[in-house]
């Protein structure tokens, strides 16, 4: 399966268990988005970095992934200065420096960066068919991770089936305006996707039927611990609760 | 529609997270197992037409398309776009893991109510420009509905992310406009397709 653009690779952190790089990457990103010190979310700002090395990432796809972030962090970063709130900053009518404003706005960018990159070191290394059965061991509904399996799959077909009719439309000579007759071609390009997308999926679902499908997510690649596992855990969730104690320190 | 990482506050993103898990689990039990692979897809082909860009003088934008979903899923709309987002999550950059709660109600909740208005109003048999019409003028409503969900969510962060927060709201009027019609549009292609798909046939309608 070839999933449109994981983060492929063979890296000690591709090599952890999916499942602890989830809870992992969950403690870690929820810890910094409640963090209120700037210690913390720059120390969560380099592991995070720091992982993203180790799993050692497609720089040019990072880097895309990080401008488009930091393209919204910019709007920030001219909006909130002027928008402070008022006696939070030094008094005085715009003379003063808008502080307050810039250290909000620096937090959420630290933050967001931070976050992004756990999200991106930890989670978007997963090899897309093991996602599924790590969230089923972490005991996700089955309905739910069934759900996201198919869809993953999906996804490929659908896309394919896109590029394709894209591929037909150029070939008639459509050019994609800002224009009514753009829009609505869009529109039966979507429709035509729904509509081959449910025949696809009744079909899909008859050939499951007939091979005993009841619903139930049955996962064939067990999961096993090993020791870098449980040192990357423990790591992790030190970092979590240091991080949680300067909170409160 | 998307909200970065790190703009939110903590009770924003606690409550947001706890209202779309218990929409995604109404969701889910309102899904017919057999109808999984059938919202798996649709799931995945509004997952795709997010990476349709309509062009608008030097730069673009992009569909979402919350509306078309929800008239089609109803309630499943919340596990199938919630799935999506975490789909997009890993493979592009919108979001990350602490924003997928409020990104999934913002998106599905104005698209369940699109469904509920859809079905109050559309009948079978009814001419093509009434599905046009409808599928456009709900999925814009939808599109400024998430719009104002997410408006709110900014602005209770604090006042001064009301700046940030109608700097959204302007970039999306042409969003609203482009999606609506594409909406429509994709109603009018589904009405005279499938018409099915949008609604119980009725039974008096058999010869």
């Amino acid at each position: 399966m070839s999933c449109l653009g994981y983060f492929a690779g063979n890296s000690p952190v591709h090599r952890l268990d999916p499942r602890v790089r989830l809870l992992g990457a969950a403690a870690l990103s929820v810890v910094t988005a409640i963090s209120m010190r700037f210690a913390v979310m720059l120390w969560a700002l380099g592991f995070a970095a720091m992982l993203a090395v180790l799993a050692r990432l497609d720089a040019h796809l990072l880097v895309r992934r990080l401008l488009r972030l930091n393209g919204f962090m910019l709007l920030l970063w001219i909006v909130l200065p002027w928008s402070a709130p008022a006696g939070s900053a030094a008094a005085g009518d715009g003379t003063a420096l808008p502080e307050a404003g810039v250290q909000w706005a620096s937090a959420i960018t630290l933050k967001g960066n931070a976050i992004v990159l756990f999200f991106t070191a930890l989670v978007a290394t997963i090899d897309p068919p093991r996602l599924p059965c790590a969230l089923k061991c972490l005991h996700v509904p089955e309905k739910l991770v069934h759900l996201l399996a198919l869809t993953i799959r999906y996804t490929d077909l659908i896309h394919d089936e896109y590029s394709r009719l894209r591929r037909a439309m150029r070939a008639r000579a459509f050019q994609a305006r800002f224009s009514g007759h753009t829009l609505r071609t869009f529109g039966y390009l979507i429709g035509l996707l729904l509509v081959r997308g449910m025949e696809r999926s009744e079909r899909v679902l008859a050939a499951m039927k007939c091979r005993g499908f009841d619903g139930r997510f049955r996962a064939l690649d067990g999961f096993a611990l090993r020791r870098a596992d449980a040192l990357f855990a423990v790591v992790a969730y030190l970092h979590a609760g240091i991080w949680i104690w300067m909170e409160q320190a | 529609m998307h909200v970065s990482e790190g703009l939110l506050s903590v009770p924003v993103l606690l409550s947001g997270t706890a209202l779309a898990a218990v929409g995604v689990g109404f969701g889910l039990r309102r899904m017919q197992v057999d109808s999984t692979p059938k919202t798996a897809m649709l799931a995945a082909v509004f997952f795709v037409a997010s990476l349709v860009h309509v062009p608008i003088g030097p730069s673009n934008v992009h569909l979402i398309l919350n509306g078309l979903a929800g008239i089609l899923l109803g309630w499943t709309v919340f596990p199938a776009l919630g799935v999506a987002l975490f789909l997009q999550a890993v493979l592009f950059q919108f979001g990350g893991l602490t924003v997928l709660g409020v990104n999934t109600l913002t998106m599905a909740l104005p698209g369940v109510a699109a469904h509920f208005l859809f079905r109050l109003i559309y009948r079978p048999g009814r001419p093509p420009w009434v599905a046009f019409w409808l599928g456009a003028v709900l999925g814009a409503s939808t599109v400024v509905l998430s719009g104002a969900m997410l408006t709110t969510a900014l602005a209770l962060g604090g006042r001064a992310f009301l700046g940030v927060a109608v700097g959204i709201l302007v970039a999306h009027v042409p969003v609203m406009v482009a999606d609506g019609l594409v909406s429509g549009a994709a109603i009018l292609f589904v009405q005279q397709v499938r018409p099915d798909l949008l609604g119980p046939v009725q039974p008096e309608m058999a010869p």
